[in-house]
């Protein structure tokens, strides 16, 4: 397969941030070697989950290019995006990748209507002249998302509920008519009552507008609802990633594990083996330092070399695991296979 | 006996601008009880009045902000206390953080972020207790900290060093320095991960089978309730829709608002279509008339827009306010 059949081509990113002074200091690796792919004809939604401070946000900064990758690539439609260089190239990329983010109360001002923005965005990308001719445009964005102009028009974030606004700020990204979406955190700001309307939202799009959409979030239950694939990331790397019924429903690694096992279930039937004890990291810029596996100092079937050097990429049927546990070594006694 | 008592309370926010007034009435006739060692948990959306009842429970009651009817009473095992009666002076002195305690969402926003966790500690029993030997309470903090299952480095921490998930164990170590009678939780892990939010919840669930008092844990999320409250109270703009005890809630919800948040709910391993209500939550400063969540109900009928419905016991403990349940039905 030839790298153009690719929509989104990660490859092997790193991000490192200096943390602390000018002298000494240290170094935050905050995507780890990180790699995947989206395939361009096939529209799919693909999860990214992971705790706070395990990287999600800065790899959907690396993949929107407000942040270069300190090594390895990231291809959009087989160009590497660090060989954009200028404004136009940008405005052409940023058509055709678009970002949803978290607090739709905080995407717009309150100061301006809201279908300024539609209307900005039309005009910017050169999806038609002028506002008038981009009443048609904006008002197809709207419809897709289950509103119409009549009701948005003149109207101030604050006069919508948070679910309208927030399918507001999806038919923003939809005017372009992007090849992929990027939503981070989307509906985590949005009332408990209007936010399923949202992630189906994303299915139907998929669907019909054959976008691909990125979905960031650390919610596992709307994940597996919607997604098609998903990648378990943790401080900076993925742990594991395959499709979504095989990795949520029987989980490899032991993180993605722990992680399952936390999601509280909506029904008290399960209570005692939720309210066991676990041991939560005490600083996250412990563990983005540990060498070797990053999940060793909080695993239950931690090994000696999980300490030492850090896990391969395993590939276990059609999933990939970042563990000790799945290494293949079958004849001699491997250093990594428990006993 | 019950630790609180609110009685039928009625608290709006009430503003005069240019002879423009406004009310927004944000507990509009609620009435429950805390039982002394237990969970309560209280579910919401956004802007449906948690937070304006837990500032009445907590007599932090500040205009805009007024009560017109109703009471809060407290009922330690000394004394009794009216809430919406007493003296600042006296609130201060004797009940809060002794007595009642506050656990917020932003424990970032908690923590004085030039200060190690200790003067912040420091601060809190000065204030209440005084400190008469440093190093005795030095000892005592550290006693306290551990026994919670933090480590004794956090204590020399500054907040900036600690996870999210650490700040917020660190504010639940700071409200139970007293070993209060009440301890209040407003959305305690809204902003954390599951595998943080898992800890913290066990953190407090270990407070109260410790000390044996009362969590008043206010969440959105009905999922932490059905794992961690004993009971349950669904709040819909202002009103209570239903109360029942956990198990209750989730097996046998009677209220069309209340099936609908747990039916919506989505679950690893299932994947039923889930729809969201039609409409958005009613503004408080212009509420629905009868019943207020006539305008987004799957049942509404004739009567939900002119009555409003009246919480009824529908069996012990269980109590619900919609025309459609009658009163000791079950």
């Amino acid at each position: 397969m030839s790298a153009t059949d690719k929509l989104l081509d990660v490859q092997h990113a790193i991000v490192e941030f200096h943390i602390g002074g000018l002298v000494g200091g240290s170094l935050l690796v905050a995507v780890n070697d990180v790699s995947f792919s989206l395939d361009m004809d096939r529209p799919e939604i693909f999860t990214l989950a992971g705790e706070s401070g395990s990287g999600k946000t800065t790899l959907s900064r690396l993949l929107l290019r407000d942040l270069e990758p300190t090594r390895g690539r990231v291809l959009f439609e087989g160009r590497d995006l660090a060989t954009i260089r200028n404004r136009s190239e940008f405005k052409e990329f940023m058509r055709k990748v678009q970002p949803v983010f978290q607090n739709p109360f905080e995407t717009f001002s309150p100061l301006r209507r809201v279908d300024a923005y539609l209307f900005d965005t039309a005009v910017n990308f050169g999806m038609a002249t002028d506002r008038r001719a981009a009443v048609q445009v904006v008002d197809d964005a709207l419809q897709n998302v289950g509103l119409s102009l009549e009701e948005v028009s003149r109207r101030y974030p604050h006069e919508l509920s948070g679910g309208q606004t927030q399918r507001v700020s999806v038919a923003r990204a939809l005017i372009s008519q992007p090849k992929l979406i990027l939503a981070d955190e989307p509906v985590s700001m949005v009332d408990a009552s209007l936010r399923m309307e949202i992630v189906n939202l994303f299915r139907k799009l998929r669907d019909t507008q054959k976008v691909s959409v990125i979905y960031i979030t650390h919610d596992l239950a709307t994940a597996y609802y919607i997604s098609d694939r998903i990648a378990i990331m943790l401080r900076g790397c993925i742990v594991e990633s395959g499709p979504v019924d095989d990795v949520l429903n029987r989980p490899f690694h032991p993180y993605t594990k722990l992680l399952i096992e936390s999601v509280p279930e909506p029904a008290p039937k399960d209570r005692e083996a939720w309210a066991r004890h676990i041991s939560l990291g005490t600083t996250e810029v412990k563990e983005y330092g540990r060498v070797g596996c990053k999940f060793a100092g909080r695993c239950p079937q931690v090994m000696d070399i999980c300490r030492e050097i850090d896990p391969p990429d395993v590939q276990v049927e059609r999933r990939m695991v970042k563990c000790y546990l799945y290494t293949e070594h079958t004849g001699e006694p491997s250093p990594g296979k428990p006993t | 006996m019950a630790l609180v008592s609110v009685q039928d309370i009625c608290a709006y926010y009430r503003t005069e601008i240019y002879g423009i007034s406004r009310t927004v009435r944000a507990v509009d006739g609620v009435s429950f009880e805390l039982n002394p060692n237990e969970i309560y948990g209280v579910a919401g959306e956004s802007s449906c009045g948690k937070t304006t009842l837990i500032k009445v429970i907590s007599g932090n009651i500040k205009p805009p902000l007024k009560v017109y009817s109703g009471s809060v009473n407290y009922h330690f095992w000394s004394h009794d206390v009216d809430m919406l009666h007493i003296s600042p002076e006296e609130l201060r002195d004797n009940l809060r953080w002794k007595e009642i305690s506050y656990v917020m969402q932003g424990s970032m926003s908690v923590l004085n972020p030039v200060r190690k966790i200790i003067k912040t500690f420091e601060d809190i029993v000065d204030t209440h207790e005084g400190i008469p030997d440093k190093k005795k309470f030095f000892e005592q903090a550290r006693e306290h900290v551990n026994r919670l299952g933090l480590p004794t480095e956090v204590l020399t921490s500054y907040p900036h060093q600690l996870s999210g998930g650490m700040r917020q164990r660190v504010a639940i170590a700071l409200a139970t320095v007293f070993q209060p009678s009440l301890i209040i939780a407003d959305e305690p892990t809204t902003a954390l991960d599951v595998v943080v939010q898992r800890g913290v919840l066990q953190m407090i669930k270990d407070i109260q089978a410790m000390s044996n008092n009362t969590v008043l844990l206010v969440t959105h999320d009905m999922a932490v309730h059905a794992n961690v409250a004993d009971r349950v109270m669904i709040m819909y703009a202002g009103r209570i829709a239903e109360e029942a005890p956990t198990e209750i809630i989730f097996n046998a919800p009677l209220h069309p608002y209340t099936q609908h948040l747990i039916n919506s709910l989505p679950m690893i391993g299932e994947r039923s279509n889930k729809v969201s209500l039609r409409g958005a939550p009613p503004s408080l400063a212009n509420p629905p008339s009868g019943c207020r969540f006539h305008e987004r109900c799957p049942y509404v009928m004739d009567i939900c827009r002119t009555e409003v419905p009246e919480l009824v016991t529908v069996r012990d403990g269980h109590r619900v306010a919609c025309h459609l349940v009658k009163e000791n039905s079950l």
